[in-house]
């Protein structure tokens, strides 16, 4: 190549290793740390510290790559988006192959080194976890069906299970329950987001609820996945994960995410615009505060009751 | 005889060089830990002479 070849385009691809990090989506990557985590340390036996941190870090990896096939695949969505379109593939940082390769390669590298570390149940269990996020959900079902964020929510809910097969070696009634958790919190906290995002869903043509069967029905929805999810949550508060911390938690904020969804049921379109969606954004940052209250609550009783100042419920 | 000044280009690139080396650099360290502990059981004294957790 000579100096003159030399053009602006080649300036534009020549990406920084901040760009790459941003690949693997940092912000979902934290929830993923912290359930699996929480999964981690609420199996009922012990594991080498430095063990667990490398399982944590090959969920970390793997969640990772899951992000960057995805974005990866959709980058024609992301470009169309405005809450997507700084991602590191539509602001030309990246190219479309560079995603795909980094993000098969991390795949690989983070299944094969959780097998090495722990176990091949949770390497296998984290391999169905990449495969269903993107084979599934991203490329299969996101485009197809208005449930689409009830089925990626489970992709999402894999973290805990990971976290408990790396070290017991299995699933079991517990860890099923953490994956709940989180599979029936999903669908709330990302209708609640499509509510005020609208203009984004529409011009990208993705059959979001609240794009499919309208926005009345979407309010149904919330309320009644989080009906579902207070239910869900009790029962937990009585299970080998409750203790008492978990029970408070559960009692407060399940308290306030239910006025927040019937709230939300009651308003109208008029009632929302007029506000600029405040009820909605409300409940959309109440959810994310829902799910890491929860979970570190579980974390908190469970080591509480390893040091024998209580017993599950 | 004088170097020639690295091409903007190189200047640009070093920063993503430096997070790949510090990366590799890491997965060695990560993969030395890990053998430790999986021999002793976090001994690394004992790793290093050899030392299996059943000697």
């Amino acid at each position: 190549m000579t100096a003159a070849s030399f053009t602006t385009s080649d300036v534009r691809a020549d990406a920084q290793f901040r760009d790459f990090y941003d690949l693997l989506k940092p912000r979902v990557m934290r929830l993923v740390v912290f359930t699996g985590f929480v999964g981690l340390l609420a199996a009922p036996t012990p594991i080498h510290p430095y063990v667990a941190f490398v399982a944590i870090l090959c969920i970390a990896i793997g969640g990772g790559a899951a992000g960057a096939l995805n974005m990866w695949w959709e980058s024609d969505l992301d470009s169309i988006m405005s809450r997507t379109s700084s991602r590191p593939i539509p602001s030309g940082k990246i190219t479309s192959e560079e995603a795909r390769g980094l993000g098969f390669a991390l795949s690989g590298f983070s299944v094969l080194m959780l097998g090495l570390a722990t176990n091949w149940v949770a390497a296998s269990l984290l391999a169905f976890t990449i495969f269903f996020y993107v084979a599934i959900y991203t490329m299969w079902l996101k485009r197809l069906t208005p449930q689409n964020i009830v089925i990626g929510g489970a992709a999402g809910a894999f973290p805990p299970i990971v976290g408990w097969a790396a070290v017991t070696g299995g699933v079991s009634f517990e860890s099923m329950l953490m994956f709940a958790l989180i599979f029936m919190w999903t669908p709330p906290h990302f209708w609640a987001l499509a509510l005020f995002t609208r203009s984004d869903y529409d011009n990208a043509a993705v059959p979001m609820l609240t794009v499919s069967r309208g926005r009345k029905v979407t309010r149904k929805y919330i309320l009644a996945y989080t009906l579902l999810l207070t239910l869900l949550v009790f029962a937990m508060s009585f299970s080998n994960l409750g203790g008492l911390i978990f029970l408070v938690t559960a009692l407060t904020f399940n308290l306030l995410f239910l006025k927040g969804a019937f709230e939300i049921w009651q308003r109208s379109e008029k009632d929302s615009e007029r506000d600029n969606f405040l009820v909605e954004r409300k409940f959309f940052k109440l959810s994310l505060s829902y799910l890491f209250a929860h979970f570190a609550a579980i974390a908190v009783d469970t080591t509480l009751m390893m040091f024998g100042v209580w017993s599950a419920l | 005889m004088s170097f020639r000044p690295d091409h903007e280009l190189h200047t640009r690139r070093f920063g993503r060089n430096v997070g790949l080396g510090i990366v590799l650099a890491a997965f060695v360290a990560l993969i030395f830990g890990l053998t430790v502990v999986k021999i002793t059981e976090g001994d690394v004294s004992r790793a290093i002479s050899g030392a299996t957790k059943n000697e």
